[in-house]
This record gives C-alpha cells, sequence and structure tokens, in this order.
C-alpha cells in the first residue's frame, strides 16, 4: 500500500535521511542551548542595575545577537562557509551545516532566555542577595530554577526553527530530509518524496513539541 | 546595637539628584522592636537596605553590634548578612522550591550540610506554625502561611536582625495581627532585634517599642510607642496617629454624637500606661455634682503599655463642670471638650 502510494521512496536513504535531520537538529539544539544560555545570562547580569552591570559588554552581547538572529538563515550559511571549511575540514555534511545551525540560534535562544529572566520576580533575587548569597548562587539556585518552564519552552521552540533550519541547510549539502526532498523530490520532479520528507519533520516537529510541553508542565509549579 | 550615623543615600535621576535618605542618625538597642513609618517615597525602604548593604549609602556609616556594615564588602559583607536577614512584603520565595526548600536555601548559602539543614528547618516549621506543610509549593499557601515560610527562612542563619520591609501590607487585618504576634513572640523568644518600616500605625502601636517618622528622608519625630501615641508633635505624626484613633475623631463622629447627646458637655479623656488602670471616673463622680454618662470608650494595647480614649457627657453645672475638668487636669489625664460644630 505504501510503496504504491511513495513508488519513488527510497527507503533505506529517507532512514539515513532521517536520522542525519534528527542529529542536526539534536546536536545544534544542544550546543544553542548552552551557548544561549551563556549569552542570555551575559544579557541579563550586564544590565543596567543588575549584579555585573557593565555597559561595554552589555552593548557588544546585544549587537552581537542582533546581528546573528537579524541575518536571513540561508545567507548566513554562505557566509559561514569560510569559517565551517576551517572548523569542520568540509562545508558538506550534517556535521558541516552545525556551526550555521548553532550560529543562527544560538542569538535568538539567547532572546527568549533574557526574556525569561525578566520575568523573574526581582524581589526573589534581592532576597537571595539578602541571604549573603554569591552570583554564581543565584544565577545556579535562583534564575535558572526560577525561569525553568520558560527556559524549557524556548528551547523546544528553538529546536522546532532548528528543524526548519536543518532544511534549508540541506539545500547546500547538509544532508538530511531537506537535501533528499530538494535534490532527489523537487530536482528529478518525485513529488511522492518531497511528501514523504515532509511528513517525517511534521512527526519530528510534533514530538519535540509534545516532549517540550510535558516537560514544561513538569516544571513549572506555580 | 545598630547605629546609623548621619546617613545619606541620594540618587541621581536624571539630570537632578534625589536624596532618598537624609542625614538620618539612630541607635537602635539589643531586642528592641524598633518601627519606621512614614508614605511610600518618605526613604524608609532605602534606609532598610542600607542596613543590610543592599543599597550603598552615599555618606554616613551604620554598625551592627561592632561592625561597620558600611565599610566591608564581597565575602565579609555576605557573611554578615547571615546575621541580619530580612523579610519582604511580597515574601519573594522560590516558586520552584517547597516549603522545606525554600527554608533550606539560606543554609545551602551557609553551607549547611544537608542532614544539619533537615534538623533546622523541622524546627524552623515548628516555630512559625507550619508543621505538616513542608513538602508544599507556594502557590498552594496562603499568604499569611508564605510571609510564615519568609520567617523562618530569615531565622535558618540564627540571625541578630531581623529586618522586615512592610511584612504585612500585603496581608489581610487577621493575618497581620498573626504575624505581628508571631514577630513579637520571636522576638521574646530569640532575643532577636527587628527594625521594621510601615506605613501602617497599627503595626506600630502594635509591636513597636519605639518608632522613628519618616518624612522626605529625614527622621521626623523619634519616641517610645506610646509617647508618640499620646502626644504627637508633627502634623505627619498626627495623621498617622490618626490612622488608628480616625473614628472618634473625625468631624462626621462628633457630630453624630452631638445629635445623639444634645446637652451638657462632650469631654474626650485621654489615658495613658498606668492611668488606664486608675479609678479615676470614680472619683470625678465623688466629689463633683455632675451627672457622667459614659458614650464611648476604647482601650489600646501597645507593647509599652495601655493608652485609652473614653468620651463622656458631663451635665451639670457651667462651673462644677469647669471644676471637674481641673479635677481631671490634676489627675494628669488629658481632656479636651470637643467643639460644637
Amino acid at each position: 500500500m505504501i510503496e504504491s502510494l511513495f513508488p519513488n521512496v527510497d527507503w533505506d536513504k529517507m532512514w539515513e535521511a532521517t536520522y542525519e535531520t534528527i542529529y542536526m537538529t539534536a546536536m545544534s539544539t544542544l550546543f544553542t542551548f548552552i551557548i544561549g544560555l551563556v549569552l542570555g545570562i551575559i544579557l541579563f547580569l550586564t544590565a543596567p542595575k543588575q549584579l555585573w552591570a557593565n555597559k561595554i559588554v552589555n552593548w557588544l552581547t546585544g549587537v552581537f545577537v542582533n546581528v546573528f538572529r537579524s541575518i536571513p538563515f540561508i545567507i548566513l550559511i554562505i557566509l559561514l562557509i569560510p569559517f565551517t571549511s576551517f572548523l569542520i575540514g568540509t562545508i558538506r555534511g550534517p556535521n558541516a551545516a552545525l556551526p550555521a545551525l548553532i550560529i543562527g540560534a544560538a542569538p535568538f535562544y539567547a532572546r527568549l532566555v533574557l526574556i525569561a529572566f525578566q520575568e523573574i520576580d526581582k524581589g526573589v533575587i534581592e532576597a537571595a542577595r539578602s541571604m549573603g548569597a554569591t552570583t554564581g548562587t543565584i544565577i545556579r539556585k535562583v534564575l535558572l530554577p526560577e525561569s525553568k518552564p520558560a527556559l524549557i519552552s524556548g528551547i523546544t521552540v528553538t529546536s522546532i526553527a532548528l528543524v526548519g533550519y536543518t532544511a534549508m541547510a540541506g539545500v547546500i549539502g547538509a544532508g538530511g530530509l531537506g537535501t533528499l526532498a530538494f535534490l532527489d523530490g523537487f530536482q528529478r520532479s518525485r513529488p511522492d518524496v518531497v511528501l514523504m520528507a515532509t511528513i517525517l519533520i511534521l512527526i519530528i516537529v510534533f514530538i519535540i513539541q509534545f516532549i517540550g510541553d510535558a516537560l514544561t508542565k513538569k516544571a513549572d509549579k506555580r | 546595637m545598630i547605629e546609623l550615623k548621619q546617613l545619606t543615600k541620594t540618587f541621581d535621576v536624571g539630570k537632578t539628584a534625589l536624596t532618598a535618605v537624609d542625614n538620618v542618625n539612630l541607635t537602635i538597642a539589643d531586642g528592641e522592636i524598633f518601627g519606621i513609618i512614614g508614605y511610600s517615597g518618605a526613604g524608609k525602604s532605602t534606609l532598610i537596605r542600607i542596613l543590610n548593604g543592599l543599597e550603598k549609602p552615599t555618606s554616613g556609616t551604620v554598625d551592627i553590634n561592632g561592625q561597620k556594615i558600611t565599610d566591608i564588602k564581597g565575602a565579609e559583607l555576605r557573611k554578615a548578612r547571615q546575621k541580619v536577614s530580612m523579610i519582604f512584603q511580597h515574601f519573594n520565595l522560590l516558586w520552584s522550591r517547597t516549603v522545606q526548600e525554600n527554608i533550606e536555601f539560606p543554609l545551602e548559602i551557609a553551607g549547611v550540610p544537608k542532614a544539619k539543614r533537615v534538623e533546622k528547618v523541622k524546627e524552623l516549621v515548628e516555630l512559625v506554625g507550619l508543621a505538616g506543610r513542608e513538602n508544599a509549593y507556594p502557590s498552594q499557601l496562603s499568604g499569611g502561611q508564605k510571609q510564615r515560610v519568609g520567617i523562618a527562612r530569615a531565622l535558618a542563619n540564627d540571625p541578630e536582625v531581623l529586618l522586615c520591609d512592610e511584612a504585612t501590607s500585603a496581608l489581610d487585618p487577621e493575618t497581620t495581627d498573626a504575624i505581628l504576634d508571631l514577630l513579637v513572640d520571636i522576638n521574646k523568644r530569640l532575643g532577636l532585634t527587628i527594625v521594621l518600616i510601615t506605613h501602617e500605625m497599627h503595626v506600630i502601636r502594635k509591636i513597636c517599642h519605639r518608632v522613628a517618622v519618616m518624612e522626605g528622608g529625614k527622621v521626623v519625630e523619634l519616641g517610645d510607642v506610646l509617647e508618640i501615641f499620646q502626644t504627637p508633635k508633627q502634623e505627619i505624626t498626627k495623621r498617622f496617629v490618626a490612622q488608628v484613633t480616625e473614628s472618634e475623631d473625625s468631624s462626621e463622629t462628633i457630630k453624630h454624637l452631638r445629635e445623639l447627646y444634645p446637652t451638657g458637655e462632650l469631654v474626650k479623656l485621654i489615658f495613658v500606661g498606668e492611668q488606664a488602670e486608675q479609678p479615676i471616673l470614680t472619683g470625678l463622680i465623688r466629689k463633683y455634682p455632675v451627672e457622667v454618662n459614659i458614650v464611648q470608650g476604647k482601650v489600646s494595647h501597645t507593647q509599652r503599655g495601655a493608652y485609652g480614649t473614653l468620651i463622656l457627657q458631663l451635665k451639670g453645672a457651667d462651673a462644677e463642670i469647669r471644676k471637674a475638668l481641673e479635677f481631671l487636669d490634676q489627675e494628669n489625664v488629658q481632656a479636651e471638650v470637643m467643639a460644637n460644630d
């Protein structure tokens, strides 16, 4: 039945591409989470009146985040080709897509982290200070746990955006379902391949959303 | 002992400087419950935050039990803060932690090992009357219970001073009284000095020993609570005192009483401390041929004794009434004839 609906689909290649998409999404989500969190913490704490208030650092980080968040992803990939080939040694394949994916998504996530931190009641941070907490303790025991639901829902949104980015990266040969849909599907006029790749991407997105929602709900004790 | 010397704090607001705290000098004794009252913007929030170094003063010093809070910073200041803890108007609990974990938080900061933390929390939960609620999250607690957690958390590191930042302002009157009773209890049991800021004279009346009235960053009046209630000097202090005695002083009340008791003189008596327990009225009735009718009476208790007002209707010859008023004056009871307006 499935064979007749999707006559041109090479299932081995399809699973291989699915695996590559999942790999790219997972790896880029992991690094985006770490780098975005660090950038978000810096943005938050160096803002005026905050614990590390520092105009220059805050401005520089802000500019970095805004610039990379504003460059359209497809252009960012092209701009980063020299950087990628220096870092990874090639500009093809899933690993070669990672630098662009992370640099494209981390600033976006950093903004979400900043918003999450800004939602925290200032009084709670003040209370921690009044108890003699160090800034490190405030980050670990106040900022991160108190914004956990927002951090999780933020990384869910970012991760889903990254699935879309991997497909775009596919156009320049990153591999994954994007490459498959473009090269095997679109360029060889096989709509069933495009359709199957789309279905698999949708399934990946739904699963991420489902896990993200469940974790957010579990973390929220408000 | 807490000593504030020539404490001033100015903030830059655009091009102008705002003086939030203006040359404040105060000495607060050990074990005292000291109140600072003022309207919002009077500088009391800034003042209390200077006491634990959350704000740095522009000039002046704060000395708490021999340590100059205003001179230390970094690790030394963080260590000192464990002995000068604070509770807040909006409780400022971590919603992501249970009651148990919230109270453990300052102990974690102080580096107390887990077993000891659990033991200490058990004791504190008992003290503030929250036994059985250890595993609840703040969202499952009422306002009064949240403040109890706040208090337990503040007491975790055995502080010497407890700072209360409008600690009851977000609570209903009944819960406010329960929390105030708890603070008095803690003050007596642990011998801890309490410094509180509020805009409610009720709070001052109920638990404070001494009070400072702040206006425009300055302490405009300072004294024993009873004394302040009896003879408020500044206009602002009178307004605060009126907060708790309002009902019998308002012109509507007087007018209403006049309508009910159209004859004779209406006299308001103010008793303070021991007088409130003396049989002054008996003396008055026995000595003078005047008819005495009690119209309204009220006794308020402060930590430094009772404070009462009594409104009497005196009927009789004018000369006798005048003599009766003189008698009251001799007995050191403040008496004022309520105006006929």
